[in-house]
């Protein structure tokens, strides 16, 4: 790589300005920060969604806002949380950090690196304009048909829903094509595929997941807009249209989806954990095979998401068997965790507290997770908190804990600097406070027969004293993400600069400087075991290698600047929201939407053929 | 650190190392290859979910023809194997090879797609099968529509690789370009070998 052709002259790029270098950038880093940036603005309106939700409930028969918006706020709640946080916010790691692991200078396609964030980031901003129209989405994150067809929800609210996931699915399938190949193509020389750094494999493991569960969202995606814009019927009923089959294709993709939020915290922990136990992850091996067997059967087990629809006792039995088995590679997983803090000499530093935090809450989530496997005990608990209850404790308490722990973590790797540890820690005690006052209450309001996505509830039926309590839980939770981003701005302006190494990694991203400079790895590393800086820590004696040099970066060559991704993503909105717009005539396509393909397919040429010499085609 | 253990992957192949013996954009192309799978899976399982849902309007033994279709499956055969010859002569350096076969292609590309317009045509004005007449109609159009679509990107991906070839753009050394259009090409084929069964044949032989 160190000899290929393109290099783009540093001079002319230090002309350019800063918003032009960030707007045509396909530096993996760069973007994998304005996916963390994005996602995390996203992530504070859904909790701002959040605990208006929490307002409405806090007391019988309120009325703080309309049931219409009600039902606008627990959808964009749920869809934000899930397309618009935790999953950019992992791509954040994935951007930064997958090359760094694997040592590579970027990944395998830049540019269309820079077309996901651009189409997420439009997609994103595109599902939220829709409030200013007055018309979020309003049918569950989940969509169901045929409430989500235009008989039951007539307005733009659902089009917003359908077309801002469809924009948002490409922008995941075009990245699991790109971080699949870079994981498999772009490891240094002797980076074996077990010798990969576990957050690596877990990354690899999700892409697959996207890959073969986004089509078919996509396609049930389809049917709903035919349905919707064109006047078919797949999912209607009075003309033999089948709700189920809406169901059906939606958790073929929603469970899998499951699987794609938690992994890339499962392997974040996996990072975290040896670190702070001085000592290297316990079964390692394990660890692989159990990911790649839940991934497996995560696509066996999507009608349990459906126990209620009555699909008969064999269907039942099938997917009760299938999901309890899931509970075995889940367990390995949280013995090895467990072993790899066992006798290790535990450094509680704020990543380590967070990274405890998500074991101890996942478990509780996978509990109440396997209570739900179990078909008939579902029929209670079904629609109600209870089942809040559940994926809050594994999707907040897992995925969000891990993806915070990440943060501290790696924080000090991506800015330069390390985030306060006092601050740090009060923000974890505070969440953890926080979140469990909010979700705990909720598996008994459930058990007494709450139902979700509920606008109000009569005062006596126990439901009163537990809402009020979720209510302040939620307002403390809320409170812990002002601290960190108070630790932020106060990092900013004033933090500790951070040495290479400040945690004694184990991995290759703790042999460059904080932050990296632009090419990554002054001369690509060689790896010949797992742990490779710890390898090279023992090989030298040391406990701290010298502060790696900045080099000048003479004679390294990367990947040029391209306007192409974000001008391809303008046009593949301009194309979707035409065909939206377009709804009540007979033909599909409008001046709108014919320009956006004009310029998608303008873009897509352009972008063909613009000289890029160095990176991809000569291979 | 022990030194002999370094990866026998790792090809000394001078500018791009690569983990794998495949080039990065034919990984990639498998890839999406293996997500458009699930693409069609879903189509094609829905067509047969809907394909007896024709209470209104014509069904399946009232519309189907199977000589045009037949006729249709057997130039897209042709065309795959039309475009291992171009790819050959692309990586020979056979100029005139690459151009004959890779025009060929390109010609049963736009035959394919024409025989669907066709085809929807004469069933929408003849046989009055609309998009929206019963789910048989609106499962089908969607689906041998999405498989048109792909025909159709195909066509104008390889349409634009023979004007470089015709301009001399595709040494050996890019034919690579053409190979990742090819596969692509294979795919579309396979997928189109699916239906032609599942969709016609099967739906005329209930």
């Amino acid at each position: 790589m160190a000899t290929s052709a393109l290099e783009y002259g540093h001079a002319t790029a230090a002309k350019r300005s800063v918003l032009v270098e960030w707007l045509t950038t396909v530096d993996h880093k760069k973007i994998g920060i304005m996916y963390g940036a994005s996602a995390f603005i996203f992530f504070l309106i859904g909790g701002l969604e959040a605990l208006v939700i929490r307002t409405q409930l806090m007391r019988p028969d309120n009325h703080l806002v309309t049931p219409d918006f009600y039902n606008q706020l627990f959808t964009m709640h749920g869809t934000t949380m899930i397309f618009l946080a935790v999953m950019p916010i992992s791509a954040m790691f994935f951007n930064f950090f997958v090359p760094l692991l694997i040592g590579a200078r970027d990944v395998a396609f830049p540019r269309l690196n820079a077309m996901s964030l651009w189409i997420f980031i439009l997609g994103g901003l595109f599902l939220n304009f829709s409030f200013l129209l007055g018309a979020a989405p309003n049918g569950g994150w989940f969509g169901y048909a045929p409430l989500s067809s235009r008989m039951y929800a007539p307005g733009h609210n659902m089009d917003f829903w359908v077309i801002g996931l469809q924009i948002l699915g490409v922008a995941s399938l075009a990245a699991g094509v790109n971080f699949f190949t870079t994981i498999l193509n772009m490891r240094a020389r002797g980076m074996t595929l077990m010798r990969m750094p576990i957050f690596v494999w877990a990354v690899l493991v999700t892409q697959v997941l996207v890959l073969l569960s986004f089509p078919v969202i996509t396609v049930a995606l389809i049917y709903l807009m035919l349905d919707r814009t064109f006047g078919t019927s797949f999912f209607n009923l009075t003309a033999n249209g089948d709700p189920m089959l809406w169901q059906h294709l939606f958790w073929v993709f929603g469970h899998p989806e499951v699987y794609i939020l938690i992994l890339p915290a499962f392997g974040i922990v996996s990072e975290i954990l040896p670190v702070f136990a001085r000592k290297p992850l316990f079964g390692y091996s394990a660890m692989v095979f159990s990911m790649a067997f839940i991934a497996f059967l995560g696509f066996g087990v999507w009608s349990h998401h459906m126990f209620a629809t009555g699909m008969g006792p064999l269907a039942d039995s099938f997917f009760s068997l299938a999901t309890m088995l899931i509970a075995i590679p889940t367990g390995v997983k949280i013995f090895n965790w467990i072993g790899t803090l066992w006798g290790g000499s535990l450094q509680f530093k704020t990543p380590l507290y967070f990274a405890l935090g998500f074991i101890a809450m996942f478990i509780m989530g996978g509990l109440s997770g396997v209570i739900h496997a179990v078909a008939p005990a579902d029929l209670q608990q079904t629609d109600s908190y209870f089942v809040v209850a559940h994926f809050h404790y594994v999707l907040f308490g897992g995925s969000i804990f891990s993806l915070t722990a990440g943060a501290y973590y790696w924080w000090p790797k991506m800015f330069g600097k390390l985030l306060d540890e006092g601050l740090g820690k009060a923000h974890f005690w505070v969440m953890l406070a926080g979140f469990n006052l909010t979700f705990f209450p909720m598996h008994f309001v459930g058990l007494l027969g709450m139902p979700r996505r509920i606008y109000s509830y009569p005062a006596g039926l126990g439901f009163d004293t537990l809402n009020l309590l979720s209510t302040v839980g939620a307002f403390l939770l809320g409170s812990s993400f002002l601290i960190f981003s108070y630790n932020i701005i106060k990092t900013w302006r004033s933090g500790a600069q951070a040495p290479a190494d400040p945690w004694n990694g184990a991995t290759l991203e703790w042999s460059i400087p904080s932050p990296p400079q632009e090419w990554n790895f002054a001369v690509e590393p060689i790896v010949t075991e797992k742990d490779p800086l710890w390898g090279l820590k023992r090989a030298a004696g040391v406990k701290v290698l010298p502060e790696p040099p900045r080099v000048s970066g003479e004679g390294i060559h990367l990947p040029a600047p391209s306007w192409w991704p974000l001008i391809v993503s303008v046009g593949f909105l301009t194309f979707l929201v035409g065909i939206m717009v377009k709804h009540a005539s007979a033909f599909p396509f409008g001046p709108i939407s014919i320009a956006g393909f004009a310029i998608t397919l303008y873009g897509i040429y352009k972008w063909a053929y613009e000289p890029v010499d160095g990176h991809a085609p000569t291979t | 650190m022990t030194t002999a253990a370094l990866d026998l992957h790792a090809h000394d192949a001078g500018a791009h190392h690569t983990s794998m013996p495949v080039p990065s954009r034919k990984l990639a192309m498998w890839v999406f290859i293996a997500s458009e799978c699930m693409f069609f899976a879903t189509l094609i399982s829905t067509f047969v979910i809907y394909r007896d849902s024709h209470a209104k309007g014509p069904g399946p033994k009232d519309v189907f023809g199977v000589p045009l279709v037949t006729a249709g499956t057997a130039v897209l055969l042709f065309s795959s194997f039309f475009v291992v010859m171009a790819l050959n002569g692309a990586q020979q350096g056979d100029r005139k090879k690459l151009l004959r076969w890779l025009s060929l292609t390109v010609l049963c590309g736009v035959f394919f797609v024409g025989m669907q317009v066709y085809e929807f045509t004469h069933f929408v004005t003849e046989k009055h099968l609309g998009y929206t007449t019963n789910l048989f109609a609106s499962s089908f159009y969607t689906l041998t529509g999405f498989h048109g679509t792909h025909v159709a990107v195909g066509t104008l991906w390889l349409a634009t690789l023979l004007k470089d070839a015709w301009k001399g753009r595709i040494p050996p050394a890019k034919a690579l370009n053409l190979e990742i259009a090819a596969l692509y090409w294979h795919f579309v084929d396979v997928v189109w070998i699916i239906i032609f069964p599942v969709v016609y044949l099967m739906s005329l032989g209930r």
